[in-house]
């Protein structure tokens, strides 16, 4: 950007004064034109690697690693995606059902137990409140794997490797990073509310449940999605406590195929397209609470 | 009298209740942390002073462990070497590519909203599945990034199977990841009140004064909160890495991150008690510098309502 470019915005934003407010925007003055341009250059360098795995999917590995580039597969080879659903040894179908219940579960838990405690930590006066919020939050700094090490061997003793137990139970329980997040929420809340209805008789349980609890759902929604797409992607927990590979999630599963074929580049390919597909199905059925949701926690957190 | 005490009964017997129920909706994770924190926590301190492989029970060797990852565990000084030069390299390049990408989206032309949807995208995909996406494209004779180097005439590199360009890989990975942080300071961006930047702008301040001196200092809060972020989270690169070089960091080691060490001091070696004090050092690691970054933030951050913010 020039020196005069820079008066000239100047000029111009001084001259229509109140009418068009100056923007927060660096590339105010590059110009509409230049800023789709350069987004576009940017949006297409995001959109290559996931336009890339997909139309992979449906090549073979020759067309995959083809010179020229092959932008479109010619021709499509639509039986990798069967194959990848049928290969031997590698269920995938059965990958995805475990990632459905796996992430499901978490996901119901989490919301349910972090919005319990995190309007108890709102809303409710109980001794050594502050104390406890306080350890909850710094907990977040506490690495995952100092907690794994004696996790696992507990698990182990009461012989519940192999099982959906330790990845399922300890995270109903709550989750420092959502309890903090809908404790936020929470704490938005009139008072006003709470007050009239002990006023009128109602319990703690019911003021929580049939008066805060709808008021909050967005949050809640995008509580639910997060915890089930982190959990989708989660691969360090179920590498540690699952043997048997029917009971893998995909992340697992597709690990386990990578480490045995490492050349089967199309049916890699064409399981990771799968791995992903629900998830943005998920995201465009949801867009508004997701894009709300990541907004939030910049907001809140 | 007897009416005010039979109030100030039934107040303490509604704070009573108040409490009970307080205490009752935050018992989950009561217990959570009891069990699944405080209790692992002091284990792990426990069993990083112990010789212990699950089999046989742990016995004590005092400070054995420490000694011999810091004199007799090559493998561990090449794996803070990784993850340090990791953690360098792709939080400030995250931070600063988020924060750019956000500007640019900070607009209210139409469109936007596309833009912002098409960003978010790569944070759907699973970790092991883009990474082997990108094992696939970084192929060094016939994948995809190559392909476009050489298009554009510039020089090529071995990316993962090469020791110097592994690394660099990785951190081009992370950074497709990058829209979850842009969308954040975005958030941020749209928290600025626009008469703050009127008023500026009425001052004779141009778009780039606007920037450093109204923009910048108000998004400092939010640059501290993804800097935290993003040092943790390299702090713990983990399923790109074993994806990439499995467990002994192919190539040459030079994937070889600490979380990998652990992982499979752990779990493949069954040292526990090794693996418990190399867990305990990431802990140190990762306390020492969140409080460096905490304590260095009083001088970069500009909190609403303090006084002796326009440096």
């Amino acid at each position: 950007m020039t020196p005069r470019d820079r008066t000239q915005s100047h000029q111009c934003s001084a001259k229509t004064g109140g009418r068009t407010p100056a923007g927060t925007r660096l590339w105010g003055s590059l110009g509409p034109i230049m800023r789709h341009v350069l987004l576009a250059a940017v949006a297409i360098a995001f959109l290559i690697p996931f336009y890339w795995m997909a139309i992979s999917a449906l090549k073979d590995n020759s067309q995959i690693f083809a010179r020229p580039l092959q932008w479109w597969p010619h021709p499509v080879q639509w039986d990798n995606i069967l194959r990848a659903l049928t290969y031997p040894g590698f269920p995938f179908l059965r990958f995805l059902w475990n990632s459905v219940f796996y992430a499901g579960c978490v996901s119901l838990g989490t919301v349910l137990s972090c919005a319990a405690v995190g309007y108890g930590f709102a809303r409710l006066h109980f001794p050594g409140r502050d104390l406890l919020f306080a350890i909850t939050v710094s907990t977040m700094l506490i690495p995952g794997i100092v907690i794994f090490i004696p996790t696992f061997v507990l698990f182990k003793h009461l012989g519940l490797l192999g099982t959906y137990v330790p990845l399922i139970v300890p995270a109903c329980l709550g989750n420092a990073f959502f309890i903090f997040l809908l404790r936020q929420f929470f704490l938005g809340l009139p008072q006003e509310l709470t007050d009239a209805a002990r006023v009128d008789g109602a319990g703690e349980f019911r003021i929580f449940w049939q008066i805060m609890l709808p008021l909050v759902r967005p949050a809640l929604l995008v509580a639910a999605l997060l915890s089930f797409i982190w959990t989708w992607h989660e691969f360090f927990g179920p590498l540690i406590y699952l043997s048997d590979r029917s009971q893998y999630p995909l992340s697992l599963g597709l690990f386990a195929f990578r480490a045995q074929h490492t050349t089967e580049w199309s049916l890699l390919l064409a399981a990771s397209t799968l791995a992903t597909l629900p998830l943005v199905v998920l995201f465009f059925c949801t867009q508004r609470y997701f894009l709300e949701g990541m907004t939030l926690i910049g907001i809140k957190g | 009298m007897a009416v005010k005490r039979a109030q100030q009964a039934r107040q303490g017997g509604a704070r009573r209740r108040e409490a009970r129920a307080g205490l009752l909706f935050v018992l989950p994770w009561l217990l959570s942390l009891l069990l699944f924190t405080a209790y692992p926590v002091l284990m792990t301190l426990y069993l990083s002073f112990t010789d212990y492989n699950i089999v046989q029970p742990p016995r004590w060797v005092g400070w054995q462990n420490y000694r011999t990852m810091f004199t007799a565990d090559p493998a561990f000084w090449t794996s803070i070497g990784n993850s340090a030069y990791y953690a360098f390299l792709a939080v400030p390049l995250g931070l600063a590519g988020a924060l750019g990408l956000a500007l640019l989206l900070h607009t209210r032309t139409p469109g936007m909203g596309v833009y912002r949807t098409l960003i978010a995208l790569p944070v759907l995909v699973p970790p092991v599945a883009s990474t082997i996406v990108f094992i696939a494209m970084f192929d060094p004779d016939n994948g995809l990034i190559n392909a476009l180097l050489q298009t554009v005439g510039l020089p090529t590199a071995g990316w993962l199977i090469d020791p110097t360009w592994a690394k660099p890989a990785l951190i081009i990975l992370s950074l497709w990841g990058l829209g979850a942080s842009a969308l954040i300071f975005l958030a941020g961006l749209q928290e600025i009140p626009q008469a703050l930047l009127d008023a500026a702008a009425i001052d004779g301040a141009g778009p780039w004064q606007r920037f450093r001196h109204v923009t910048l200092p108000l998004l400092t809060p939010v640059i501290l909160f993804n800097l935290v972020m993003g040092v943790i989270s390299s702090f713990h690169i983990f399923t790109q890495a074993l994806v990439v070089g499995g467990t002994t960091g192919k190539p040459l080691e030079s994937t070889l991150m600490f979380m990998v060490h652990i992982y499979r001091t752990a779990f493949r070696y069954f040292a526990m008690g090794q693996a418990a004090a190399l867990a305990v050092v990431l802990f140190l690691a990762v306390l020492v510098v969140t409080l460096v970054i905490f304590r260095s933030a009083h001088v970069w951050v500009y909190y609403e309502g303090s006084r002796d913010s326009n440096r």
